[in-house]
């Protein structure tokens, strides 16, 4: 499929996807209460659906991309923000200062305090592990996974550790929060996303040449005219922040940075011109289905987005590995 | 423009890799490099593509140090193909040669054709549409060199090649030094390491011989590729014979006792 068209078929599907995720909800609403400013119907449309609709595109759109970014940047199409530690030291951060910030968090600092903490989190891992896993020959695949599971585990005991620290509340919002969900989605954190996540979403865009260069190997880049040690650090930079933005405000949701990038290679190729902004798109589109059927499923209750995406990126990512192993020669 | 570098060495945990080599890389010849394995040819490359920093030593393109000329600058001026190509992504062999053409920063219909005409030189059309990575070891080598060739433009002065063709038959071989010599005889500066002496003598103006990090001799190709000369830097008993002015080898070990 060309790019164009698989970039058309998403924006057309966007539509229903997002009228749908408008719509749906343990609180069915009328069509002409809508029209009443201030009505019951009119609030829930929006003040909770639709910052919350915000929000999964952005951060579907985000975790996609920067997965597409990070798989370029190891060159290998395994590698994903939750695979390799990068969202549970982001999320180790925020928990550490959800659990000791105390009085802090309710300054007048306290709404960017915790993605700030996120983001300083992700960096940290980021670099940590492409610091293990980078040899002069290239990254090693086995390092780089056997880094994240090391720094995942290093980083679920902390957050272990923590809760035995924390009040009744702050452990109930952890342990929520953790299995990553837009329950409590209001405008103020959807704008926050919008307003770090869109300058990292164009930041990322820009780049898709010069990640294809890094494709071909880090010498091979070099040569051709790439300053490969800005590239990795304008990378690393933008991951951790659009990671952690994401991790601070929705909690841990995997797999979306592992399986859309993989989905749209699939379909048309690993050019990273295209496979940017399509990753973006299907990412967004994906999140949102997503979070309609954590509303759907056990309705009126409702399931952490986390698990969804869980439940169905991880069966995804058995087969991808199944198919890496028999289907390639 | 030539590439010159000086008393290059260059040491790793401990051993000496280079030893004070020097080497001269004039405008329009074609210096294959030959040694034996470990012998530090792939080292003296990287030095010279200027991926490794010497431990002593310079590089000097024209008149300026290597390393202080600007990324693209320099790939514009220096193409280089290595021996490890670790891409492990599914593109097509037409996208992988479009890469190479990135520093010239053509717009996309002269790009286009730029990499046509490359692929037609080393009888890559047919290839084209195909998945790089389901092509064979040699083909993979071919569209690579493709790629490194597609970096050549107006300005490029340079062009150093790591066993270019160690993986391909034997058309294929002498396809692709025929191309890197028509480069060099239109004004280029080449090096390639190759372990063909076969090809070496067919395409080279100059050799220069590496042992254990030392330049063992380097010239003209007939003063270079003597019996001696190659006796002493593979340790094996070559032979020349000049037919018609070009020399065969043969070649066989010292104390070798043919079976019958």
């Amino acid at each position: 499929m060309s790019a164009r068209r698989l970039g058309l078929l998403l924006w057309l599907l966007l539509l229903p996807v997002v009228l749908t995720s408008l719509w749906v909800g343990p609180v069915s609403l009328s069509s002409d209460a809508l029209l009443q400013p201030g009505s019951r119907d009119w609030l829930i449309l929006f003040e909770l659906r639709l910052p919350r609709l915000v929000m999964s595109l952005a951060a579907g759109a985000i975790l996609a991309i920067t997965g597409a970014s990070i798989q370029a940047l190891f060159r290998n199409s395994l590698a994903d923000p939750g695979l390799i530690g990068i969202s549970a030291g982001a999320a180790l951060a925020a928990v550490a200062v959800l659990v000791f910030g105390g009085a802090w968090l309710l300054g007048p600092f306290g709404p960017v305090l915790v993605p700030l903490a996120a983001f300083a989190g992700g960096l940290l891992v980021t670099a940590l592990v492409l610091h293990i896993a980078r040899t002069p020959r290239g990254v090693s695949v086995t390092t780089m996974l056997l880094a994240g599971i090391a720094l995942n585990s290093i980083a679920a005991a902390a957050i272990g550790v923590m809760k035995y620290f924390s009040d009744e509340l702050s452990l109930r919002q952890v342990t929520f929060w953790l299995l990553g969900n837009l329950h409590s989605t209001d405008w103020s954190s959807a704008l926050l996303l919008l307003v770090i996540g869109g300058p990292v979403l164009l930041l990322l865009l820009r780049e898709g040449q010069q990640l294809n260069l890094l494709l071909l190997g880090e010498s091979q880049a070099r040569l051709l005219g790439v300053v490969t040690s800005r590239l990795r650090r304008r990378l690393v930079l933008l991951v951790a922040l659009g990671v952690g933005t994401v991790v601070s405000l929705g909690g841990l949701i995997g797999f979306i940075g592992l399986v859309v990038p993989h989905l749209v290679r699939l379909l048309c190729g690993p050019d990273n011109r295209a496979l940017l902004p399509l990753s973006a798109l299907l990412g967004a589109l994906l999140l949102t289905l997503a979070d309609i059927l954590a509303r759907l499923l056990v309705s009126p209750a409702e399931l952490p987005i986390g698990i969804v995406t869980a439940l169905i990126g991880g069966p995804f990512f058995l087969f991808m590995i199944l198919y890496r192993q028999r289907g390639r020669a | 423009m030539t590439l010159q570098a000086s008393a290059l060495t260059v040491r790793r945990s401990g051993r000496l890799l280079l030893d004070a080599v020097d080497v001269t890389l004039a405008a329009g010849s074609l210096t294959v490099v030959l040694g034996p394995n470990g012998a530090g040819k792939s080292t003296l490359l990287h030095v010279l593509a200027g991926l490794e920093r010497p431990d002593a030593g310079s590089v000097w393109l024209g008149n300026q140090p290597l390393l202080s000329i600007a990324a693209l600058e320099r790939a514009r001026r220096l193409a280089v193909m290595t021996q490890d190509q670790p891409l492990d992504f599914a593109f097509n062999v037409e996208e992988v040669v479009l890469l190479g053409a990135y520093p010239l920063g053509l717009g996309r219909a002269e790009e286009r054709a730029h990499c046509h005409h490359g692929l037609q030189r080393l009888e890559l059309q047919a290839l084209a549409p195909r998945n790089y990575l389901s092509l064979s070891g040699g083909e993979q080598q071919r569209v690579q060199l493709a790629r490194v060739l597609a970096q050549c433009g107006e300005e490029t002065a340079v062009l150093l090649l790591d066993e270019p063709v160690s993986a391909m038959d034997l058309r294929h071989q002498h396809l692709c030094l025929r191309q890197l010599r028509i480069l060099a005889d239109a004004g280029a500066a080449v090096l390639v390491i190759l372990h063909d002496l076969a090809l070496a003598a067919r395409y080279a103006d100059r050799v220069l011989l590496l042992k254990q990090g030392q330049v063992l001799a380097q010239g003209a190709m007939l003063d270079t590729m003597t019996p001696s000369c190659l006796s002493t830097l593979f340790d094996v008993r070559v032979e020349v014979a000049l037919v018609e002015g070009v020399p065969r080898f043969s070649s066989s070990l010292a104390d070798d006792t043919v079976l019958s």
